[in-house]
């Protein structure tokens, strides 16, 4: 036994000894390092981008007291581990992983690194030095529901999704049941694009929508190409991720945003102070993860009101998108009168609200 | 002056040359190009060409990334040898993996140290079928394997797409596209314990060693030399260029779903749409990188290996975009197949001095 | 109104259907020569990064247009610099120019995303397309017409004029045309540079028609679909018009399906049907020899003169 955690805690020894010239001779001066990994390139303008958007609130935070590098681009399987790997011997001291499809190398990498701290985004695997952290993007999608609900005459809004995962999934229940309070007759047609990114395939997809009458637009796919089309068409639209109202300056009602550099700068506090501890966080509106961009003036006062309203209720803890009585299309009660829908039933939906049309 | 003057046989000299004149001028005109757009071409060179191969802690990483790209590339010379142009690896490498992962889930709750060495049988023949196809519409109807090769590409990333969401998703998997990961038995094991080198690198090495005495020392060997450089002879000499279509492709196919099973079961430990990377398509450039020879592609993958390492290294270091780790790849190759001249050709001072110009 | 919708159905089909027809019908020119560029997704984004630069710095779309067709141009006379004139092998050097057109634009663009131009708009004015039947003569934009003219252009150049005469025989047997005194490498290089060109303007279409914007990797694969194609259509012209505007009817109603709540077949099967068409294609092709036999030019892919 004892001779196992010898050669251990020797292993351990030769990796920082060996990581050692590419610090540099550490010193309390040294800049704290912290590195990023991200899927996409960070000229995506989409989830990536926001991501890096964070690390370059860091830095405009701490200055010379941290050095940030990332490394883009990044496909989810072995690549990763290795670029998580070259962060972590380049003398990183937190390290960023920003896709769901980093959970395993990440978990893997963190184990060879106990003294380094990880952070993966949108995950549920987590360890010692392994925190995730994710958004509440639901919250935004129960706003933009809201406008929906009031600025549709039709009745019906139109979804481009990605892929049928829990975070899609509940963003277009959310996004239906806000609609619903406003209008009890309000359809929600999704199309799933089966591709985060493909401009021209989601802009045909909003087109699709906008035939079949839908008058809002609003997508959970990378690109503003869903928004130009609206534009094109003269109905309404969402931004998603950030503001994209250079894009469609009449279409763009609002956008959801996300706003990653308040927990980034939280965290590396924390890491750089040693309060650092694992954990799993789900921010909102409340905690400024998520944000409703600046309303377009075509938005009427009572969609203006309704907006403002769920946007208070929800960073006040007294409106929960998801409150009962729910019940999925198949009819299933899934939340009774007056529940709200644990952490744990939301990162596993795989069923739709009534109304839903997937 | 200079001219071109045919040589009469081609240079051995410069056959092993080249490549390294390649290098050579991929590094200065990177250093140049990139210095000229305002990065640090020096630092960046360095980072993407040396520190991985003077950092020890890197070349596992090498071995990682090499092997499946060596492994197709070995299969793929045999064929362009022959003249037969399979640019469908990373389909048969697709097909491999998903050949692989069936005997896997099927055999999920058994153990035994059988099931590695089935799912690798499955591996290979799932590649070998897929390249049955163009093989047969090539020697039966004439219909061009390189138009075939790179459809069924194509067809086997969405049919890789269509399981991993469909019937094979992990149901455990919170409704991600992903399978279930294999068990400990289904998994490469790997070398050293926390080692990262798995059993594909020595794998991939021995096949480079078979593949060079094949090709080299046996009649087979020299049947696929003669049919691809002279068909006419091959002919007459009694070889079945049919035949030697068949066994290019069955061999190329088998080493790419080999090569694919082996990547599933090592760094992945499981399939997830993110699997295919363009290994087929990056293993042609190793082939080519590689001379065509066994022996030669080994340090072909390794060189393109370094170019992914320390294309991330750039990035994390000198902030190098990853867009600029592709250019550094296309220039290598546009450098390497443009210094293949000097193989066949050779310049010289022209002979008549009158007619230099003063 | 539902004429309104089938009109708009249509004007989105031609949309989808113009980007891979102007790149598959440039492609197409260029393997009748006998070149197999297989580069044309990295000439796209050339062209998609370089057309929207220069409509965005410059104002005009038009001169994005003609600069994103040069640019393909030029990303082509690298590809013919080396296959043609350093006899290197067209597979590899066509993967290579992938590669290459996918690094540089995403480098070049870095200073461009986020930002929008006014998009190319219809040819003719609005009022010639008042009636929604009439915009599905007039309600397009230029690159729309000018993709059709170009098949009709290429089509006669091919099969009428004494060029196009000459760019098949080199294509079909290199090694008779130099033999007739035809300049085998220079006729090849001027097709490649015009599949390049077509290519850019493929790009183009994405960046300033359908999307106008610009991101990494832009035109999403596109380059594949309009190499199938080329097959698809046996290399010939008019049979590319087809398979182009079929492709993006079938990617059209797909989506009109999905929003119509008609769960109508997998998403994947769906995407990879182009490819086992143009396989199918390939194989009645060489099974039908009344229909023209086998069509593909006899020296696609071969270098001249022979190593």
């Amino acid at each position: 036994m004892s001779t196992i955690i010898t050669r251990r805690t020797l292993l351990a020894g030769a990796a920082a000894t060996s990581a050692l010239p590419l610090i540099g001779g550490a010193s309390a001066q040294e800049p704290f390092g912290v590195g990023f990994i991200y899927v996409g390139p960070v000229g995506d303008h989409g989830w990536s981008w926001t991501h890096d958007q964070g690390r370059l609130a860091l830095e405009k935070e701490y200055g010379a007291k941290i050095k940030t590098s990332f490394i883009e681009n990044v496909a989810e399987g072995p690549d990763a581990t290795r670029a998580l790997r070259q962060l972590a011997q380049a003398g990183n001291k937190l390290v960023f992983a920003t896709s769901f499809g980093f959970m395993n190398p990440t978990i893997q990498v963190a184990k060879q690194f106990p003294k380094i701290f990880f952070e993966h985004a949108t995950g549920y695997q987590r360890a010692e030095n392994v925190a995730t952290y994710n958004a509440r993007f639901y919250e935004g999608r129960a706003v933009i529901g809201t406008i929906a609900g009031h600025m549709s005459k039709a009745g019906q809004a139109g979804y481009i999704a990605s892929f049928p995962i829990p975070e899609v999934v509940m963003g277009i229940n959310a996004f239906h049941l806000a609609a619903r309070k406003v209008n009890p007759n309000f359809k929600t047609k999704v199309i799933w694009a089966s591709t985060w990114y493909d401009p021209a395939k989601e802009a045909d997809a909003a087109k699709a929508l906008i035939d079949q009458g839908a008058d809002v637009i609003t997508q959970h796919t990378d690109s503003p190409a869903a928004l130009q089309a609206a534009e094109q068409r003269g109905v309404f639209a969402f931004g998603q991720a950030s503001d994209m109202k250079a894009f469609a300056p009449k279409a763009h009602l609002t956008a959801i945003v996300d706003d990653w550099s308040g927990y980034y700068i939280k965290r590396v506090k924390e890491a750089m102070d040693g309060s650092w501890k694992t954990g799993d966080v789900w921010g909102g509106l409340k905690e400024g993860m998520v944000k409703i961009a600046p309303y377009n003036d075509a938005m009427t006062p009572a969609a203006r009101a309704a907006a403002d309203e769920v946007q208070k209720g929800i960073i006040a803890g007294t409106l929960h998108p998801f409150t009962g009585e729910l019940k999925d299309q198949k009819g299933t009660l899934r939340l009774k009168a007056g529940e709200t829908a644990s952490d744990e039933m939301l990162s596993k939906m795989d069923w739709y609200v009534d109304g839903v049309q997937a | 002056m200079l001219e071109w003057r045919r040589r009469s046989e081609p240079s051995r000299a410069m056959l092993y040359l080249s490549p390294l004149i390649a290098i050579a001028l991929t590094m200065l005109t990177g250093m140049l190009v990139f210095t000229a757009i305002g990065y640090d071409g020096f630092h960046a060179v360095q980072a993407i060409f040396v520190t991985p191969l003077v950092e020890p802690q890197r070349w596992a990483d090498l071995g990682v990334k090499a092997a499946p790209l060596v492994m197709i590339a070995l299969g793929l010379a045999i064929g362009f040898r022959a003249n037969v142009w399979n640019i469908g690896a990373e389909g048969q490498y697709v097909m491999g993996a998903i050949a692989g992962t069936g005997v896997a889930l099927l055999t999920h709750d058994m153990t035994g140290w059988w099931i590695l060495p089935a799912m690798a049988l499955a591996g290979i023949l799932g590649g070998a079928a897929w390249a049955a196809i163009p093989a047969f519409l090539k020697v039966r109807l004439q219909v061009s394997e390189i138009l075939t090769s790179l459809m069924l590409s194509y067809v086997a990333v969405q049919f890789l797409y269509y399981l991993v969401r469909g019937p094979w998703k992990d149901p455990g998997g919170f409704n991600f596209p992903q399978t279930k990961m294999f068990s400990a038995d289904q998994v490469l094991p790997a070398m050293a314990e926390g080692s990262l080198v798995h059993l594909g690198i020595p794998v991939a090495l021995l096949l480079a060693l078979a593949a060079w005495f094949v090709m080299g020392k046996t009649v087979s060997g020299f049947a696929i030399r003669v049919v691809g450089r002279a068909p006419a002879a091959a002919r007459h000499g009694g070889f079945d260029a049919g035949r030697v279509t068949w066994v290019a492709l069955l061999a190329s196919g088998g080493l790419a779903g080999l090569a694919g099973l082996f990547e599933a079961a090592g760094p992945f430990g499981q399939l997830t749409p993110q699997f295919p990377v363009g290994y087929g398509f990056t293993a042609i450039i190793v082939a080519f990188l590689g001379r065509l020879s066994p022996i030669g592609i080994v340090f072909g993958g390794l060189v393109l290996a370094v170019t992914y390492v320390g294309g991330e290294i750039a990035q994390s270091t000198v902030r190098l975009p990853q867009a600029a780790t592709g250019m550094f790849q296309a220039m290598l190759l546009f450098f390497l197949l443009a210094t293949d001249v000097l193989v066949r050709w050779r310049l010289a001072f022209r002979r008549n001095p009158a007619k230099v110009a003063p | 109104m539902t004429s309104v919708i089938l009109v708009s159905i249509f004007m989105t089909l031609a949309a989808a259907a113009t980007p891979i027809l102007l790149a598959g019908l440039g492609e197409l020119v260029t393997e009748k020569a006998g070149v197999l560029n297989l580069g044309v997704e990295g000439m796209m984004l050339c062209g998609a990064v370089t057309g929207f630069a220069v409509a965005y710095s410059s104002g005009s779309v038009t001169l994005g247009v003609v600069a994103a067709a040069f640019a393909g141009f030029l990303a082509a006379m690298i590809f013919a610099l080396l296959t043609l004139g350093l006899g290197s092998n067209q597979v590899a050097t066509g993967l290579a120019l992938t590669i290459f057109g996918i690094g540089i634009s995403s480098l070049f663009g870095a200073g461009y995303v986020g930002r929008t131009i006014q998009r190319l708009g219809p040819l003719f004015p609005a009022d010639y397309a008042a009636h929604p039947w009439l915009r599905l003569v007039f309600g397009h934009d230029a690159l729309v017409y000018l993709s059709l003219l170009l098949v009709a252009a290429v089509s006669l150049f091919l099969r009428r004029s004494r060029m196009g005469l000459i760019l098949r025989a080199v294509g079909e047997n290199a090694d008779s045309a130099h033999a007739i005194g035809y300049r085998v490498l220079a006729i090849r290089a001027a097709a490649t540079g015009f599949g390049g060109a077509l290519a850019g303007l493929g790009g183009a279409y994405f960046s300033l028609a359908l999307t106008p914007m610009w991101a990494d990797r832009l035109t999403a694969g596109r380059g594949w679909i309009a190499l199938a194609l080329v097959v698809f259509a046996a290399w010939k012209p008019g049979r590319l018009l087809l398979g182009a505007y079929l492709f993006g009817a079938v990617a059209t109603f797909e989506l009109q399906a999905k929003a119509a709540g008609i769960s109508w077949i997998a998403p994947e099967v769906l995407a990879m049907t182009p490819y086992l068409a143009t396989i199918v294609v390939l194989t009645m092709m060489s099974l039908g020899t009344r229909t023209g036999g086998r069509n593909a030019p006899a020296c696609l892919g071969k270098p001249f003169p022979a190593p």
